[in-house]
């Protein structure tokens, strides 16, 4: 037997007994992120496949969502800091170590981008909005942007691919990075967060899509996307088991723990399952309404987040 | 130049003088501290061995805080002396979360605070205010890459251990045990 307590009757705001640095605008903004990047990442790939006309949900109507969930997202993480007022202190520098930098830079190339991507397609989405607050007429100076925008589209494309897997990636590394909580200490979770932001972004061009074909297409991608997921949940549990004492106490809380009914439950099974299941029999001819699989498939994501930031910072390294 | 620190568990009593000395030094808000003293008990009864040990930041060669730090507030100065710059910390907390020792907080005020060895005693030729108060004198404070220093032969000549050395940090606050 072996039994360890504080005798200086240690108990500090948040760290004792067990971390609560990162709350729910980190699970927020991770989720966000993700959709974000996943959306993105499904625009400039299928305007670079010169399918904008087939698929215009995903390359235009959806890009109104990064914008707001990238800055809804950022609001969240200077919520959660609790220096805010030194916050430009993250652009004093580049820590290539520091996942958390590279998120930052990448986040500041990346909403302002998302915001000029959607504004390319103002006039052609949102006449309707533009009779009403006359934009261009008020502001002469968008027309010539507008026009530069769209005449650009292929290159801000270009950039928007590996920017949003970085920042896909990142919201996982995040995490994974930190050797200290054994739960997060996976290099599986980088990949893991990337398709479940993806898996994520394809339902929401789903939910929003009116042409059959294009849900059909976001369905097939959305299904690929779970099975990826589901086996890299396999890898990243299969991990925990051939790790050390920390990662198999760890994998306790998903298994058999406080969190088994989030995780398996909500996460596996309602956010993945089902939803898996439901986007197939659609696909092989029955009717199902695809709002149900997807919705599933977003809050599973959400819920997946918040599992992983609050169950990894109950883990710590035993001495 | 490192500087390190060497704790004699044989000879700790676990009064909590070093933490006491610490808050006082360092103005270390009520509530909080910067080190503090484990009790770990082993065995079954009737054979229990009790060890007593004051612990604090590490001030680990492969400092984890360091390396996740996204706006280099969290550095190592001359020494090995894991320092954070107030008003370079943003408060996002990735150093505490990389901490396999838990022993960063955050400050009342936002920004992140920890065990600096006492720098600022030991620019003027002080020791840390925990080894200068310590009554049962278990702990010793010095350079190790003098061969000649009090802690290199302490760690030559006595059994020793550093906390989770599986963490890979490389840490620098050794316990004889």
């Amino acid at each position: 037997m072996q039994e360890e307590l504080f005798t200086s009757g240690r108990h500090i705001p948040n760290i004792d007994p067990s971390l609560q640095i990162w709350h729910w605008p980190i699970s927020l903004y991770l989720f966000l992120g993700g959709l974000a990047a996943g959306i993105l990442f499904f625009a400039a790939l299928f305007y670079l496949m010169g399918k904008d006309k087939e698929y215009p949900t995903a390359v235009k109507v959806a890009t109104i969502i990064p914008p707001i969930a990238l800055s809804i997202g950022l609001l969240a993480l200077v919520y959660d800091l609790t220096h805010k007022l030194y916050t430009w202190q993250l652009y004093m520098s580049f820590r290539i170590e520091s996942p958390m930098s590279w998120g930052a830079w990448v986040l500041l190339i990346v909403t302002p981008l998302s915001m000029l991507w959607v504004f390319s397609y103002y006039s052609e989405l949102y006449p309707k909005l533009e009779q009403k607050i006359q934009l261009f007429k008020k502001f002469k100076f968008l027309v010539p942007v507008e026009i530069f925008l769209q005449e650009n589209r292929k290159y801000m494309a270009y950039a928007l691919i590996p920017l949003t897997l970085i920042l896909g990636v990142y919201t996982g590394i995040l995490l994974s990075a930190f050797n200290a909580r054994p739960l997060w200490n996976n290099a599986i979770l980088g990949p893991l967060f990337l398709v479940s932001g993806l898996s994520t972004g394809a339902a929401t061009i789903i939910l929003l899509s009116k042409s059959v074909k294009e849900k059909h297409m976001f369905g097939k991608i959305d299904l690929a996307l779970i099975i990826v997921e589901l086996a890299l949940i396999v890898h990243m549990i299969m991990g925990y088991y051939a790790g050390s004492q920390v990662q198999l106490e760890a994998v306790q809380l998903l298994v058999g723990g406080e969190f088994t009914l989030m995780f398996f439950g909500f996460v596996v099974i309602l956010g993945l399952i089902i939803p898996a299941a439901l986007e197939f029999i659609e696909l092989i001819g029955f009717k199902i309404p695809v709002i149900v699989p997807a919705l599933l498939v977003i809050l599973g994501g959400l819920i997946f987040r918040f599992v992983m930031v609050e169950a990894g910072q109950l883990t710590r390294f035993l001495y | 130049m490192r500087y390190a620190m060497v704790i004699d568990t044989l000879k700790c009593v676990g009064c909590s003088d070093c933490v006491v000395a610490c808050q006082t030094e360092n103005d270390v808000p009520i509530g909080y501290c910067r080190d503090w003293i484990t009790e770990t008990v082993n065995g079954s009864y009737p054979n229990l061995d009790l060890e007593l040990k004051s612990e604090r930041c590490n001030h680990c060669d492969n400092a984890p805080c360091v390396r996740c730090c996204p706006t280099g507030a969290s550095h190592t100065v001359d020494g090995g002396i894991v320092m954070v710059t107030e008003n370079e910390c943003i408060g996002c907390g990735a150093c505490i979360e990389s901490c396999p020792y838990d022993a960063r907080y955050q400050h009342p005020d936002g920004y992140v605070d920890k065990c600096t060895f006492c720098h600022h005693r030991l620019e003027k030729g002080q020791l840390p205010a925990c080894v200068s108060v310590c009554p049962t004198k278990c702990m010793y404070f010095g350079d190790l890459d003098n061969p000649n220093s009090e802690v290199s032969q302490l760690l030559k000549n006595r059994k020793h251990k550093t906390l989770a050395p599986e963490a890979g940090t490389d840490p620098h606050v050794f316990y004889l045990i």
